[in-house]
């Protein structure tokens, strides 16, 4: 049998992808009796709820139930937060609502176009109160607060102290800072939030189906806010997820909300999340607004960071916020041997949507800043900015290299991949073109970034919010764990159950290639199933699909069954051909005697006999073939009493050059080219992996170019609907080369490391360097995003106006 | 996003549609391709009590041409519009303005007639209507009538038909000579409304000088902007830079865009700017490159 791992073979989802026979929430069956949800939402941001009149609404025929907050209440905690700042979060509003789209009832009827009609009936009485929706004026000593009890509106602050800051910063030839805002922006998946939710009084037990992904440590979140033991609460996320890009971390509020409902309305209900609700009310990124401080050498050499990261978590801070602050910490100097760190990390509310995770969740929040300030070092002291990114490199020689806030990355040669991406990119003949079209005056640039793409997440991280004296009243958190469930029938066919949740990258597809290659039998004769039913299932509290963690984690889990699998049917084999395991190897479908390939012992017959004929087993080994593995890495290590925490488990690393020209008339942005070198360690499918970096790139070129969640300042959402929310489709990608480096991991057992959201990280911030590299001329600073033309031409045309004032003067 | 309760009529023919409309007084709407209609019922921004789908009206799917006139039938879906080598041929400009709309999947269902009496102010197809001058035919149950688009356009998404009237199909004329058009825009992605659109078209004589420009702007007031001011500044003369400058300078002055989310007054107004020189210099050098008509 050839090697399967690491080849670029099609998807086994494919084929029921593509002839619409996809298992996704909408497609599968519901109870009878199964009514439909509408909710109704806030118009204002910031209110006292006065009265909800429901009477009208009730009367509509056709109607179940109309459930406000005060009803829901009843049979809620507010969710768990994982800060110590009391905030009381509920999935619907009670006697206040915080941001535009908060739910402030449930109608439950026949269909939801009933449910709609019923819901322009329900009269909401609001008292205005002032809103604050701007980072820094939140924080402000008037600024109106959106959770009396908590007393301001910061829910999270903590410092971090690494090395030898201000020594590095005395001894800095040049202290080089700026201050800069990461919007606010989203994921859009197709497919949008979907719940089935049904609650059964004669079990006291509500099951849920819901395209939620994970993480499921918010499983137990979820059984606490219901008042319920955590086993009554079956979650069950069918085969197919329309995408997340992981947004759909975020459903969980709603499916407590739905669950509440059925139990009120007392019959199974159901709720499609439609685009209007899904862009306002689902989840979002943060927007950040980071000071950046710079020690520097005179040759670019940065020997300290100094950051403040405010982060707007939105109306509510919720599960797994802030962990936005945190999931990079351990890679917050990025790709440079930066041993001197100071930071200084808010999580603020305001009165808009509350945050979750999005694709490169964090990294794009960072790198914009930290990548920024590199090109801008470089201007300052007049370097080439590939030579500061060269200066500060990790070298090949100092992996695993120990990050200033404790991250070990386990891998990488970044200097070849950044050398790879300059010569693939043809930075120096750029260069000479640049200089030629400047002169005829075209506007044109070429922008660098160089990324840490962390996967795998430690569920340790998010602790690092507390400090490490509240961290020590409650128990350590740590590890990464993830399960797999490998069988074999009686006929000897296999079954890979997998809890990663899968929302369209292959998993299905790569855990066949693993299992098929470690088993010896064609990969199209392996199912997998990818329904998680947290009743039936394997799984632990970090199962699901965020972090990139399936390359690193869910892969080494499907690996590490399989042995298992393999170990008991060679167990099997040898006490069955009365040779030792050590003289036995597997290939073709069969156990071969190393000394004399003519005996042999078919796998089907092994695992005949752990079903036919268990008599016929070694002593005491247990019938059928049904293995799970769960498996975590040592390196998730608790953060220690010094905030030192290795927040993921395998750090990739990404190089990015992109070439622009801009419009001088229009201030339209062109990419030119686009060249993104990657080392996810060794790659289990080529095929997936490039397709998994066109989308992470396509999501990134969005936040450079033309994605944003704008709201005034009274917090009304300006981008509701696809018309204003501007995602790049196919026209909008430039061309892209794609190439990789493959240093393995020595952390996962086949050397892979997660992927697919590195572009999402570094597309922002390589295209707003390389617009920032064009307008050299004009002395503009690019400190936010999105890059549209009005932006460009507002600040090329005020350049434009400050150089003619000062020829006159 | 479900639309709100209404009745549906599909009748077979114009007549029984005008009748339709007659009878339902002020609650009725035409659905054709219902590509802007859809959206904004499914959001409950308009919630017509009885939905006329005019789909099976196939005798107002047309394109005709006498060689004076090109007509076109309201239900011609726009990616026929944008196929059609009569049209490419006769009339140039609406085959380049009409792959702007959206995007193929839209075009196979939107219609010409839809898009025109949605009368978005940043639209393709009202804006090559004021440019080309067009007729709109418009039938009521009692009435034919026929009306310029210069006095069509009344306001944003507002037009001079009444609850009863229904477009039937527009008319172009059609120019011969030498003859040169151009449609430029600027949108934030493929296929999303314009910031700002121009369209221009032009005839020279025999030396390179205009004889005949018509110049209109989208996306910069409530209705497409026709510069009338166009032929005056340019006829008689090849087209110089200086010549381009005062064209632009007058758009300036005579646009007086909103602010939105995507584009600022100022933005616009240069945008007005830069688009009119970019028209009228594409439409004047095709039009010298061409030996007919485009």
């Amino acid at each position: 049998m050839d090697k399967v791992i690491g080849k670029a073979v099609t998807r086994v989802e494919d084929m029921r992808l593509l002839t619409g026979q996809g298992k996704y929430i909408d497609d599968i069956g519901t109870p009878a009796q199964t009514f439909q949800a509408a909710i109704l939402r806030s118009s204002s941001s910031h209110a006292n709820l006065v009265s909800i009149d429901t009477a009208e609404a009730e009367k509509v025929p056709g109607v179940k139930a109309v459930i406000t907050g005060e009803q829901v209440k009843k049979y809620l905690e507010p969710f768990s937060v994982g800060v110590s700042a009391p905030v009381h979060y509920y999935p619907i509003a009670v006697d206040k609502v915080r941001y535009v789209g908060e739910p402030v009832a449930v109608v439950v009827a026949k269909s939801r176009y009933i449910a709609e009609d019923a819901m322009e009936r329900i009269k909401v009485k609001y008292e205005a109160l002032p809103p604050v929706v701007d980072i820094e004026g939140s924080m402000e000593e008037d600024a109106p607060i959106l959770h009396e009890n908590v007393g301001s509106n910061i829910a999270n602050h903590r410092t971090f102290h690494y090395g030898k800051v201000d020594q590095a910063f005395e001894e800095a030839d040049r202290i080089i800072k700026h201050k800069y805002l990461f919007p606010k922006y989203t994921a859009t998946p197709v497919e949008t939030y979907g719940i089935i939710a049904n609650y059964e009084s004669s079990e006291n037990q509500y099951t849920v189906h819901a395209n939620f992904h994970g993480p499921f440590v918010i499983q137990a979140i979820m059984a606490q806010a219901l008042k319920i033991p955590s086993n009554k609460l079956r979650i069950i996320v069918p085969k197919d997820i329309g995408g997340s890009y992981g947004i759909k971390a975020g459903t969980f509020p709603y499916m407590v909300l739905l669950s509440v409902a059925s139990r009120i309305a007392g019959c199974p209900v159901k709720w499609i999340e439609d685009r209007q609700e899904h862009l306002s009310a689902s989840s979002s990124g943060t927007d950040r607004v980071t000071y950046i401080e710079a020690a520097v050498k005179n040759n670019g050499k940065v020997t300290g960071l100094r950051m403040k990261m405010i982060d707007n978590v939105g109306a509510y801070i919720r599960a797994p916020e802030p962990a936005c602050l945190y999931r990079t910490h351990a890679n917050s100097t990025g790709a440079y041997d930066i041993p001197n760190l100071h930071i200084d990390a808010y999580a603020i509310m305001t009165n808009k949507l509350p945050t979750g995770l999005i694709r490169g969740y964090g990294g794009q929040e960072l790198y914009f800043p930290l990548e920024r300030i590199m090109q801008r070092v470089a201007f300052e002291l007049n370097l080439d900015p590939a030579d500061v990114i060269r200066e500060n490199l990790i070298k090949k020689e100092q992996f695993p290299y120990k990050t200033a806030s404790g991250g070990m990355y386990d891998s990488g040669d970044y200097m070849k991949g950044f050398e790879l991406a300059l010569e693939t990119g043809k930075y120096e003949e750029f260069r000479k073109k640049q200089e030629k079209a400047r002169k005829e005056g075209k506007i044109v640039g070429v922008g660098l970034a160089c990324i840490v793409e962390p996967s795998g997440s430690n569920m340790g991280y998010i602790t690092v919010a507390l400090t490490p004296e509240e961290r020590a009243k409650s128990l350590p958190k740590s590890g990464c764990s993830e399960a797999a469930t490998v069988s074999m029938d009686p006929m000897g066919s296999v079954n890979v159950r997998i809890s990663t949740t899968p929302s369209g990258q292959g998993h299905e597809t790569v855990a066949a290639q693993i299992v098929s290659e470690v088993l010896s039998i064609p990969a199209d004769k392996i199912k997998v199933v990818a329904e998680l039913d947290t009743s039936t299932s394997a799984w632990s509290i970090a199962s699901g699909s965020y972090s990139s963690r399936f390359a690193s984690l869910g892969s080494s889990a499907v690996f590490y069954a399989a042995h298992k699998v393999k170990e008991k049917l060679m167990k099997i084999a040898s006490h069955q051909m009365k040779v030792s395991e050590s003289e036995l190897e597997l290939r073709d479908g069969a156990f071969y005697e190393k000394n004399d390939p003519t005996k042999k012992y078919a796998l089907k017959r092994a695992a005949g006999s752990a079903h036919w004929n268990p008599l016929s087993l070694p002593e005491g080994m247990e019938p059928g073939i049904y293995e799970t593995y769960y498996y975590s890495v040592k390196a998730a290590e608790p953060p220690d009493e010094n905030d030192l925490i290795n927040s993921s488990v395998t750090y990739g690393f990404v190089a990015d050059l992109v070439t622009v020209e801009i419009d001088p008339d229009t201030g339209e942005v062109r990419i030119l080219d686009y060249v993104t070198i990657h080392d996810a360690g060794k790659l289990l499918n080529p095929l997936i992996v490039d397709g998994q970096i066109f989308g992470g790139l396509a999501h990134g070129l969005g936040g450079a170019l033309y994605e944003e969640l704008v709201y005034d300042n009274k917090g009304q959402l300006l981008t509701g609907s696809f018309m204003d929310y501007l995602c790049p489709t196919a026209p909008e990608i430039p061309n892209v080369t794609i190439k990789h480096i493959e240093t393995p991991s020595p952390m996962t057992p086949l050397g892979a490391k997660g992927l697919g959201e590195g572009n999402t990280m570094s597309a922002p911030v390589a295209v707003a360097n390389a617009v920032s590299d064009a307008l050299t001329p004009y002395q503009i600073e690019i400190d936010t995003l999105p890059l549209s033309p009005n932006r460009i031409w507002t600040l090329l045309n005020q350049a434009k106006q400050n150089k003619n004032k000062e020829v006159t003067v | 996003m479900k639309p709100a309760k209404f009745d549906y009529y599909r009748p077979k023919d114009l007549p029984e549609a005008l009748s339709l409309l007659e009878s339902s007084g002020f609650d009725g709407k035409i659905i054709a391709g219902g590509q802007s209609l859809v959206p904004i019922m499914n959001m409950r921004l308009a919630t017509p009590e009885c939905l006329i789908d005019i789909n099976g009206l196939q005798d107002l799917n047309f394109i005709e041409s006498d060689d004076r006139v090109l007509k076109i039938g309201t239900m011609t879906r726009q990616n026929t519009v944008e196929t059609s080598q009569l049209i490419k041929d006769q009339c140039g400009l609406v085959t380049e303005a009409v792959a702007h709309i959206g995007h193929l999947q839209t075009r196979n269902r939107g219609t010409i007639g839809g898009s025109i009496v949605h009368a978005d102010p940043s639209a393709e197809l009202p804006l090559v209507m004021m440019a080309l001058n067009g007729t709109l035919h418009i039938s009521s149950e009692d009435e034919t009538r026929s009306v310029k688009a210069e006095d069509f356009f009344l306001t944003f998404l507002t037009t001079d038909m009444m609850p009863n009237e229904m477009l039937t199909e527009v008319h172009l004329p059609i120019w011969k000579g030498r003859v040169g058009s151009s449609f430029q825009e600027v949108a934030r992605r493929h296929g999303d409304f314009a910031l700002v659109a121009a369209a221009c078209q032009l005839e020279l004589d025999a030396h390179d000088r205009i004889s005949d420009i018509r110049l209109a702007l989208g996306g910069v007031e409530a209705i497409p902007l026709l510069i009338s001011d166009a032929k005056e500044l340019l006829a008689g003369e090849r087209l110089t830079d200086a010549a381009l400058q005062k064209v632009a300078d007058v758009v300036a002055g005579s646009v007086e865009p909103e602010s939105d989310l995507h584009a600022s007054a100022a933005y616009r107004t240069q945008l007005a700017k830069v688009l009119t020189t970019r028209v009228v210099h594409q439409a004047y050098e095709r039009a010298k490159g061409s030996a007919v008509c485009p």
